[in-house]
C-alpha cells in the first residue's frame, strides 16, 4: 500500500463518516439514534475499552528493570548524578515522567539528519535543530485539551468558573483584532486555529517528509482527519452555519445528568460533530491513541536505574540448565593440573 | 558461499536516506545481501546448548528447512512473550509512527535502507501481531497494518533483526520510550525457536557454556596467554607482576571478555589490568581470575533471555565456589547492560557475597549493594580520587584521545562520567566528540550484540559511519589518534572502522592508558606505551 492509497481510504472512512448522520438526520431524521444512542455508545466503548486495554497490558509482568538511562547514573557522592533521566528512586521516576507527559521530553530531544557528502565523496553526517515535531504536538495536544474544557460550557449548568475564565483568555484575540470580529460573529478562539494549524501540520510532515510517509499507515491519517472533520464542523457551527446554542446545551446536559432529550431545532451539523467525537472516542481504545494510556506504562522510562542495588525480581524467573563447575572441570582437569591451575578434585 | 567484498568508502558514501515513493513496504519482500547478513548457526553450536532444529542452512538459499509447524511455533512463541514481557505488549500498541526514532538508527544513516528506521524493523514485526492478536488486522488487513506471517515476512524479520545492535538509542527519542531493542531481542527469541541464530553469536554462546569463554580458550591456554602478558610486561616495565587464577579464598572475583585476553588491542588493556591489580597488592588487593567465568560478555543475551541467563549464571556460581566477597567486571558493553539490569534478577541472591568495599579506600560501592559486582572504572576512578595511584600521565602526551560511549553502559546504565574521570587523570589531551553522537547520545560502533563478524563487514562499516564522522571531526579539529572506550566488541570492531573511515586512529581500552601513566616503583625507565610505540619525548631513544 503506497501513502496515496493509505491517505484516499482514510480519507473516504471519514467521508463516509460525515455521511452517516447527515443522511441519518437530514434525511430520516433519526435524532434519538444520533443524539443518544451513539453518543452513549462510544462513550460506555471508550471507557471500557480503555479500562479492558489497560488491564492487559498490566497483566503481562515487567521481568526486567529496563530504563533507557539518559544521564548520569547514581555513583559517588563526587559525581554529579542524573536523578532525572537516570532515576535512582520514585522520586526521580516520578519527575521524568512529568516531563515525559506534559512536557514531551524525549521528543524534545529529536534532531533531523543531514547527510551531505564532501567534494572527495566522502560522508559528512550533521544533526540539525529540528523541534517543529515537538512543538506541534505539544501545541495539538494542549489545544485539544483546552477545546474539550472549554466544552464543558455546554455540558454543565451553571457554567464552572474554570471554564469562563479559560474561554476569555482563549478568546482574547476577540478585542478587535481580527476582521472577522466587525462583521458580528462570536470572537476567535486561539485554541481552535492553534489545534487547525497543529493537525494540518501534523498531516503536512507526514507526507512532506519521506520517511514518515514510507511508514504512515491508513491507521495514521485516519485520526488526523477525524480530528480535522471534528475541528471544521465545529468552527462551522461557531461562525457560519449557526445553530440553537439553548437546544445544544439542552442535550449535551441531558446526556450528562441520564436524563437524555433532543430538543427540536437542532442543525444536522451538529449531529455531524457529535458522531465524529462518538467515533474519534469509540475508536481510541483500539487505536494507537492509547499511547495517551501507554506511556505511563512504559518500563524504559518508569523504571529507576536501580536494579544492582535493589532485586528486582521476575515473576516467572525459572530455573535453567548451565555447565557446573564440576563438568567444565571434568572436561579440563588434566590439562588445568598440568597448567598448576588448582582443581577440585586432583585426578585418580 | 563465496568471498563477499566490501566495497570501498566512496561507494559506501553513496547513500540514499529516501524511501521508495509509491512502493510500500508491505510487499517489498527482503533481499538477503552478502556483506550484510552473518552466516546462519552451525547445527554443532546449538546441538551444544541444546537449541531446537540444528541444520546446516544458507539465509541465501530458497529453502530455509523449516519445520512444518513452523508458524505455530512462532505464533505460540509470540503470544508467549506478550505474556510474559509487558515492554514487548505495549511496544505492540502505542507506536503512533511519529518517525522521532527514524534518522536516529546508525544502520539506516549509513545504509538507507528504510527498514532500517527503527520504527520500521518493529512494524516488520507489529504487522504480524496485528493480523495475529488484533480485531483490526483480523478485519481489516492491510488497512489496518496488518499482513500474514508468511516464509518471506519471516525472512524479512531474520535479515533486519540480525541488523540491529540493540544500541537503544532510538528508544532515547521516542515519545513513549519504545525500545526498538526490546522488540529484535525478543524477535530474535523467535527466530531460535526455529534454529535460526547467526552462526557468530551461536557460535560464542556455545563456547562460553562449555570452555567459560566466547572464544573457547580452555584454562591451560588462558593461562598461557597471561603468562605471556606478564612477560611482556617485564619487557616494557621491568616489574614481573603477579597473579592467580581459580584461586579460592581470595576476596575479589575479576570477570573480563575473553576478547580482551585474545585479541589486540584488547590485549594491552588485559595487561592494564594485570597491572593495576599487581600495583596494588601491596596496599591489600586480593584479586584472582578464574578460568570457569572467563567471559564478562555473554552472547547469550543475543539469542534468548533464557541463554543469557544460562552463561551469566556462572559468575556468582564462581564466586560462590572460590568463597570471594565480591566480584569486580572489566571494560565490557554488552557485559555491563546484563550485570546492571539484569544478572540480579536472573541468578540472584547474591547473599553468599558481601557488599562491595573497596580494600584500598574504604569506599562502600552504595551502587552495587545488591549484585556485589562492581565496574573496575569505578573502581579506579575511587582510587585515583583517593590518591592510591601515582600517575604520569605525561606518558601518554603522544596520544590525542577522544572516549567513544558505548552503547550500553550508556543507555542501560549511564556510566558517562566514571571513564572520563580517569582519562583525565591519565592523559593530558582529551577531546570530546560532538555531543549529539556522545554520553546518552552516543552512536554505536555498528558491530553491537553479535554483529561483530567477518563475512557482514559491509554491513559494520555502514552502522559504524556515525561513529566515524564524528570521530572524523575530532581527528581533523584536534588530531585526535586515539579512540578510547570500555567495551571489548569496540576493541575488536572500531579498529577496522576507523581503518575504513579515518585512517591514523587507533583504538584502546582505559586501563592500557592507565598502565602506562602508572608509575611503579623500581621499574626502568619507560620509553614505550605498552604497544611498543615511544612516548612523546622518547622518539630519538627509540631509534638508536
Ligand atoms: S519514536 Fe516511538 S512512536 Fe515515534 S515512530 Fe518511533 S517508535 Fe513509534
Ligand atoms: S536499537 Fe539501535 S540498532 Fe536497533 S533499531 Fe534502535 S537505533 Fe537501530
Amino acid at each position: 500500500m503506497n501513502f496515496i492509497l493509505s491517505i484516499v481510504v482514510s480519507s473516504l472512512a471519514v467521508v463516509i463518516l460525515v455521511l452517516i448522520p447527515w443522511i441519518g438526520v437530514g434525511a430520516l431524521d433519526l435524532r434519538v439514534i444520533f443524539g443518544i444512542l451513539v453518543p452513549y455508545a462510544a462513550m460506555a466503548t471508550f471507557f471500557v475499552g480503555i479500562v479492558v486495554r489497560v488491564v492487559d497490558w498490566a497483566r503481562s509482568p515487567v521481568p526486567f528493570r529496563i530504563p533507557t538511562t539518559a544521564g548520569q547514573q547514581w555513583s559517588f557522592p563526587w559525581i554529579k548524578s542524573n536523578p532525572i533521566d537516570n532515576p535512582k528512586g520514585n522520586t526521580g521516576v516520578i519527575v521524568r515522567m512529568i516531563f515525559e507527559v506534559l512536557l514531551f521530553r524525549s521528543l524534545f530531544r529529536n534532531t533531523r539528519l543531514e547527510y551531505r557528502r564532501t567534494a572527495e565523496g566522502m560522508p559528512k553526517v550533521d544533526y540539525e535543530w529540528e523541534k517543529w515535531l515537538w512543538l506541534a504536538a505539544l501545541v495539538f495536544h494542549y489545544s485539544f485539551f483546552v477545546i474539550f474544557l472549554r466544552h464543558f460550557r455546554f455540558f454543565m449548568e451553571p457554567v464552572p468558573g474554570f471554564v469562563a475564565l479559560l474561554e476569555s483568555l482563549d478568546g482574547f484575540m476577540q478585542m478587535g483584532v481580527l476582521p472577522l470580529n466587525g462583521l458580528g460573529l462570536p470572537g476567535v478562539y486561539l485554541t481552535d486555529m492553534l489545534l487547525m494549524m497543529a493537525v494540518t501540520y501534523l498531516f503536512l510532515r507526514r507526507i512532506y517528509i519521506s520517511q514518515t510517509r514510507y511508514i504512515s499507515l491508513p491507521a495514521d491519517y485516519f485520526p488526523l482527519f477525524l480530528i480535522l472533520g471534528l475541528g471544521l464542523t465545529g468552527i462551522l457551527m461557531r461562525y457560519f452555519i449557526r445553530v440553537d446554542i439553548t437546544a445544544v446545551k439542552q442535550l449535551a446536559v441531558g446526556l450528562f445528568k441520564f436524563s437524555p432529550t433532543v430538543p427540536e431545532g437542532i442543525g444536522v451539523i451538529f449531529f455531524i460533530h457529535l458522531f465524529l467525537i462518538s467515533v474519534l472516542i469509540a475508536y481510541f481504545p483500539f487505536s494507537k491513541l492509547m499511547h495517551f494510556a501507554g506511556v505511563f506504562l512504559s518500563p524504559t522510562r518508569n523504571l529507576s536505574n536501580n536494579s544492582r542495588f535493589k532485586r528486582h525480581i521476575n515473576p516467572w524467573n525459572y530455573p535453567v540448565k548451565v555447565h557446573t563447575y564440576e563438568e567444565y572441570e571434568e572436561d579440563f582437569r588434566e590439562a588445568m593440573i598440568e597448567a598448576g591451575i588448582p582443581v577440585e578434585k586432583e585426578s585418580e | 558461499m563465496a568471498k563477499v567484498t566490501t566495497p570501498k568508502p566512496k561507494e559506501t558514501a553513496n547513500i540514499d536516506h529516501s524511501p521508495p515513493l509509491m512502493k510500500g513496504w508491505m510487499n517489498t519482500p527482503a533481499e538477503i545481501r552478502p556483506g550484510i547478513y552473518c552466516y546462519g548457526a552451525k547445527p554443532k553450536n546449538l546441538e551444544a546448548v541444546g537449541m531446537p532444529f540444528p541444520k546446516e542452512w544458507n539465509p541465501e538459499d530458497e529453502n530455509w528447512k523449516l519445520p512444518e509447524n513452523w508458524k505455530e511455533i512462532i505464533e505460540e512463541g509470540f503470544k508467549d512473550r506478550l505474556d510474559r514481557f509487558r515492554s514487548f505488549k505495549l511496544f505492540m500498541d502505542i507506536c503512533v509512527r511519529c518517525g522521532a526514532c527514524a534518522d536516529k538508527c546508525h544502520f539506516f544513516i549509513g545504509s538507507g535502507d528504510p527498514k532500517n528506521m527503527p520504527v520500521l524493523r518493529a512494524e516488520l514485526i507489529r504487522s504480524v501481531y496485528r493480523k495475529k492478536f488484533t480485531k483490526g488486522g483480523k478485519l481489516l488487513g492491510q488497512f489496518a497494518g496488518a499482513r500474514e506471517l508468511t516464509e518471506d515476512v519471516l525472512k524479512e524479520w531474520w535479515y533486519y533483526l540480525y541488523q540491529c545492535t540493540e544500541c537503544r538509542r532510538c528508544s532515547l527519542f521516542c515519545p513513549y520510550g519504545i525500545d526498538t531493542a526490546e522488540i529484535t531481542i525478543i524477535g530474535r527469541e523467535l527466530t531460535n525457536l526455529l534454529g535460526l541464530n547467526t552462526d557468530w553469536i551461536a557460535g560464542p554462546a556455545a563456547n562460553c557454556f562449555r570452555t567459560g569463554n566466547h572464544l573457547g580458550i580452555q584454562p591451560h591456554a588462558y593461562k598461557d596467554m597471561l603468562d605471556f602478558f606478564v612477560d611482556e610486561i617485564e619487557g616494557l616495565t621491568g616489574i614481573r607482576v603477579d597473579y592467580s587464577l581459580n584461586r579460592k579464598g581470595a576476596e575479589i572475583l575479576f570477570v573480563t571478555p575473553s576478547g580482551d585476553v585474545f585479541a589486540d588491542p584488547g590485549t594491552y588493556t588485559a595487561m592494564g589490568y594485570l597491572m593495576l591489580f599487581h600495583y596494588l597488592q601491596s596496599q591489600g588487593l586480593d584479586i584472582t581470575w578464574s578460568t570457569y567465568a572467563s567471559e564478562g560478555g555473554n552472547f547469550g543475551y543475543f539469542t534468548s533471555h533464557e541463554m543469557a541467563k544460562r552463561l551469566n549464571a556462572k559468575m556468582y556460581a564462581e564466586a560462590k565456589r572460590l568463597g570471594v566477597k565480591f566480584i569486580m567486571g572489566g571494560e565490557c558493553g554488552h557485559m555491563w547492560r546484563v550485570l546492571n539490569q539484569y544478572m540480579d534478577t536472573f541468578n540472584g541472591p547474591a547473599d553468599f557475597l558481601e557488599e562491595p568495599v573497596s580494600p584500598i579506600t574504604g569506599t562502600k560501592f552504595e551502587n552495587a549493594k545488591s549484585t556485589k559486582m562492581i565496574h573496575l572504572v569505578e573502581f579506579t576512578a575511587d582510587l585515583i580520587k583517593h590518591n592510591k595511584l601515582k600517575l604520569d600521565p605525561s606518558r601518554n602526551d603522544h596520544l590525542k584521545v577522544t572516549f567513544h560511549d558505548s552503547c550500553n553502559t550508556s543507555r542501560g546504565m549511564g556510566f558517562l562520567e566514571e571513564p572520563r574521570y580517569v582519562i583525565r587523570n591519565v592523559c593530558n589531551n582529551f577531546y570530546e566528540m560532538p555531543p549529539n553522537t556522545i554520553r546518552e547520545q552516543t552512536f554505536c560502533c555498528g558491530s553491537g550484540s553479535g554483529l561483530n563478524a567477518g563475512e557482514d563487514m559491509e554491513l559494520r562499516m555502514r552502522g559504524g559511519l556515525p561513529r566515524a564522522n564524528a570521530v572524523k571531526y575530532v581527528h581533523e579539529k584536534h588530531g585526535v589518534n586515539m579512540l578510547a572506550n570500555i567495551c571489548a566488541i569496540d576493541r575488536a570492531a572500531l579498529p577496522t572502522l576507523m581503518q575504513y573511515w579515518v585512517p591514523g586512529v587507533e583504538v584502546t581500552g582505559v586501563h592500557e592508558m592507565v598502565a602506562n601513566a602508572l608509575v611503579f616503583e623500581g621499574e626502568t625507565k619507560r620509553t614505550t606505551d605498552l604497544r611498543g610505540n615511544p612516548l612523546a619525548g622518547m622518539e630519538e631513544e627509540e631509534d638508536v
